[in-house]
């Protein structure tokens, strides 16, 4: 086990240095000049050409990027080019509420999705069967904002339940963390728990007609025992590949909802930093966040073996 | 799956019973949403309003304007020599640093220096200058070689890089390069610790900041704070933002998206108001390098071609917001002033720019016009403008792209046809464009002058008038004779005034009404 987590590790170097080099050639053919966010409408030429020398915007391609992976190296992600703050400080301040709400999001989905799939397959064709398979379809195609909205509407202007807006870190106290995270967090859980429940009932369906389940029926094994236990852990593989991606998904960018409901997370600060050009930031947000998909997939194939134990490394 | 749906919503709610307590309504914090988020804190390295605006809560200036744009007292007063070549200003007492040390005339010189540098009516100051220095720790001695009548009016001005002033130790910080400590003798003290670029900063009452006795009026007067802090929050999303306002999350909102204001119109406790009684004017910029706006006929046909009328209504929806002014400095400023501007005010004149098309043997060459698609407040310009040229006969070819491709596209030099441009839209503030000396859009230098380069040395001697007028009578003719130059050159297209309301909950009150949103004088009472 442990030579294939290293083996795995090691795998991720060379596909984080194509990442690298990709990022860096796209974002330089992209058109814009953080020297003018910097400078600020008025600027002249000349002092936009000034600042882009200060900067090493004037370097040639080859400089620059060898720079930058010899700061990367060093495990320095840089200095922002617009706020002259240190990358990996802005990257530490926003991951905190992404986080958060990313872990919250995903338990709400799994508490709900697992137990909505599984009886779904359960009940195979019926009206509990259509009734889960219809609102996949609905929280699928309904735009997050707009769910977002709804959800504002109803439980912080109405109700006045929970506050329009706004993050609170765990150590306010958990009353003004959960208040704050609760309606992101079902905002995003809509999407997930339809993509997880579906995902569990297909992978449910497959294994219920399977020989030991009718074993285990004709041995009188109560129905929840066979369905939780027997079935549901041989379907748990493709189920857990998903809650995976999902997460690696929820950290590198649930812009909108962050926007909705003012958070100020890691998505954020990509597109911030993507708008104003700010090079040192977007490349550390994109390697992170392929890091992320590579830890998370990491995690997830590591986790197959205590679900199925015939999966071995 | 109801029930779970229904025991994760009762988790929040119980938790948070009776009511959402609103975490600052104390009276003593203000929570206010920005036009936008504070990311670069040195005031002198850009023209960015949020920089400018965070500029005048943590620094203090010598001089500056009150609600009349005459320059007033604020660190220090003044005494020109009889000769006017001498300007010897005298800080006042109880002037001292957010770090505990007194403002000396050392910190002044150095920051006016590093200022002088970056700022271009403070470049023409010191093209003047022949010395700056601080014979003690009250007394700054300016010596000029000639007489630089606008002198108080530039280092007074609130835009757009105004000479805050530092300590001597940060302003010798390169100008190109942006400072790192932010210490200055303003009301507020930052708060560094609690700042997250772009979305969140934090300011807390500068306790030993002495305030002047005089009423406040604009950036001069008293500075009195009277609440403990100020917080500015991003909120990317206008509704949310105004959703926040209503419910009290939030005290002030700084501009209000005008679609959008039914949303918070009938909100109770929130009133929506101008903050500012001047406003923004948009603009047109044409390239005088490249056919066609080389030839001033064709810049003249385009100019007859639009309507400030169709600009504005498209941009804010209800005429209550926007003002059709043919007034380059502006409306209602000391130089404002409309003559010649008929073409622009009186709507859209397509048969007599066609007309002048003609005359001007114009071939039919391709206006590139550059559209942003992602700023709110700049993306209907270039739509109403293409239809109104190409009503005019001109061939449009409109090209769609974000504004960090028209910023870097318009430092473009090259023709059109090979990555350049040929017109583009943007906004100012009107105290950005209040002045000869500061709007850089009557820049003739061609190479040095903004984009759109154009040659023009009838402007710059007008300019040059401007600056040596002794008296605002001489300085006004200089200004209207720039107008009528503009209007006849067309240096740049103005497109008309409009204004973007405010909204505030009423427990906040005692705001001063002006261009740049000032915290003191400020109160807000518990809700």
């Amino acid at each position: 086990m442990f030579g294939y987590i290293l083996k795995r590790i090691l795998a991720t170097i060379p596909v984080m240095a194509i990442v690298a080099v990709f990022v860096f050639l796209l974002l330089r053919l992209t058109p814009g000049d953080p020297a003018a966010i910097l400078a600020g409408d008025a600027a002249t030429p000349a002092q936009l050409e000034r600042i882009r020398d200060r900067l090493g915007l004037n370097d040639p391609l080859h400089i620059q990027f060898f720079t930058w992976i010899g700061q990367m190296l060093h495990g320095d992600l840089g200095t922002s080019l617009i706020s002259s703050t240190p990358v990996a400080g802005m990257i530490g301040d926003r991951l905190g509420p992404t986080i958060s709400i990313a872990i919250m999001t995903i338990i709400i989905s799994v508490l709900l999705a697992v137990p909505m799939g599984v009886i779904a397959a359960w009940r195979h064709r019926t009206w509990v069967d259509f009734l889960v398979m219809s609102f996949s379809v609905l929280g699928f195609s309904v735009p997050v904002f707009v769910i977002g909205y709804i959800l504002i509407q109803i439980f912080a202007i109405e109700l006045r339940w929970v506050p329009v807006q706004g993050y609170a870190p765990l150590s306010d106290g958990i009353g003004p963390f959960l208040t704050r995270a609760i309606l992101p967090s079902l905002t995003l859980a809509t999407i997930y728990v339809a993509l997880i429940a579906r995902m569990t009932r297909a992978s449910m369906l497959e294994v219920l007609g399977e020989d030991y389940v009718r074993t285990a029926r004709a041995k009188g094994v109560r129905e929840n025992v066979v369905l939780f236990r027997h079935a549901l852990r041989n379907a748990a593989v493709p189920i857990l590949t998903i809650i995976g991606t999902g997460f690696a998904l929820l950290i590198s960018g649930v812009v909108v909802t962050e926007s909705v409901f003012n958070i100020p997370g890691i998505g954020r600060l990509t597109v911030d930093a993507i708008l104003a050009r700010d090079y040192p930031v977007i490349q550390a947000m994109i390697l992170f966040t392929a890091g992320i998909y590579v830890f998370v997939n990491l995690i997830v194939d590591v986790s197959y073996s205590f679900f199925d134990p015939r999966i071995r490394y | 799956m109801k029930r779970g749906l229904a025991a994760a919503l009762l988790a929040g709610g119980v938790l948070s019973a009776p009511a959402v307590a609103n975490a600052q309504d104390d009276g003593k914090t203000i929570t206010a949403v920005m036009h936008s988020g504070l990311r670069v804190l040195d005031p002198v390295i850009t023209t960015a309003h949020i920089t400018r605006d965070h500029g005048y809560m943590i620094y203090d200036v010598l001089t500056a304007v009150d609600e009349n744009f005459e320059p007033q007292p604020q660190m220090a007063d003044w005494d020109i020599s009889d000769d006017k070549l001498t300007y010897t200003f005298t800080l006042r007492d109880g002037l001292k640093f957010h770090d505990g040390a007194p403002v000396t005339g050392k910190d002044v010189v150095a920051s006016l220096n590093r200022w002088g540098k970056r700022d271009s009516g403070g470049q023409m100051i010191f093209d003047v200058t022949e010395s700056l220095e601080a014979p003690d720790d009250k007394t700054i001695v300016w010596k000029l070689s000639e007489p630089f009548p606008p002198l108080l009016n530039v280092i007074s001005k609130q835009s757009a890089v105004p000479p805050f002033i530092m300590p001597e130790r940060v302003a010798e910080t390169s100008p190109d390069e942006p400072i790192t400590e932010y210490i200055g003798s303003g009301p507020f003290v930052f708060n560094k610790d609690k700042y997250e670029p772009g979305a969140s900063v934090t300011y807390d009452k500068f306790e030993d900041y002495v305030p002047r006795d005089e009423p406040p009026s604009w950036m001069a007067g008293g500075k009195t704070v009277k609440v403990d802090h100020v917080v500015w929050t991003t909120m990317p999303d206008n509704l949310t933002a105004m959703n926040a306002l209503a419910a009290g999350e939030i005290d002030y909102l700084e501009q209000v998206q005008v679609d959008l204001l039914p949303v918070i119109e009938n909100a109770p406790d929130v009133t929506v108001e101008m903050r500012d009684p001047l406003g923004f004017v948009t603009i047109g910029r044409p390239n005088f390098l490249h056919p066609p706006f080389d030839n001033k006929k064709v810049r003249q046909a385009a100019l007859l071609a639009l309507s400030q009328e169709d600009v504005l209504a498209t941009m804010m929806g209800s005429d209550k917001y926007y003002k059709v002014c043919g007034a380059i400095f502006g409306c209602g400023t000391p130089l404002g002033d409309e003559s010649g501007s008929e073409p622009i005010t009186t709507g859209a004149h397509p048969e007599e720019a066609k007309k002048l098309l003609e005359e001007a043997g114009y071939d039919g060459t391709p206006v590139v016009l550059m559209q942003p698609t992602d700023v709110v407040s700049l993306t209907n310009q270039p739509v109403v403008a293409a239809q109104a040229l190409r009503q005019a006969g001109f061939n449009v070819d409109m090209q769609a792209m974000d504004w960090q491709s028209v910023v870097q596209r318009r430092a473009q030099q090259n023709p059109p046809s090979e990555g350049g441009w040929n017109i583009f839209f943007t906004n100012w503030m009107v105290p950005e464009i209040s002045d000869p000396l500061i709007n850089v859009m009557v820049n003739g230098r061609g190479d040095d002058a903004w984009f759109g380069w154009p040659d023009d040395p009838e402007i710059e001697k007008l300019r040059d008038e401007f600056a040596r007028a002794e008296d605002q009578e001489a300085r006004k003719a200089a200004a209207v004779a720039i107008q009528k130059h503009v209007m006849d050159n067309v240096n740049y297209i103005h497109l008309g005034e409009y204004n973007m309301p405010q909204a505030r909950r009423n427990s906040i009150q005692n705001m001063i009404p002006s261009p740049v949103p000032v915290f003191w004088n400020m109160t807000k009472e518990a809700e």
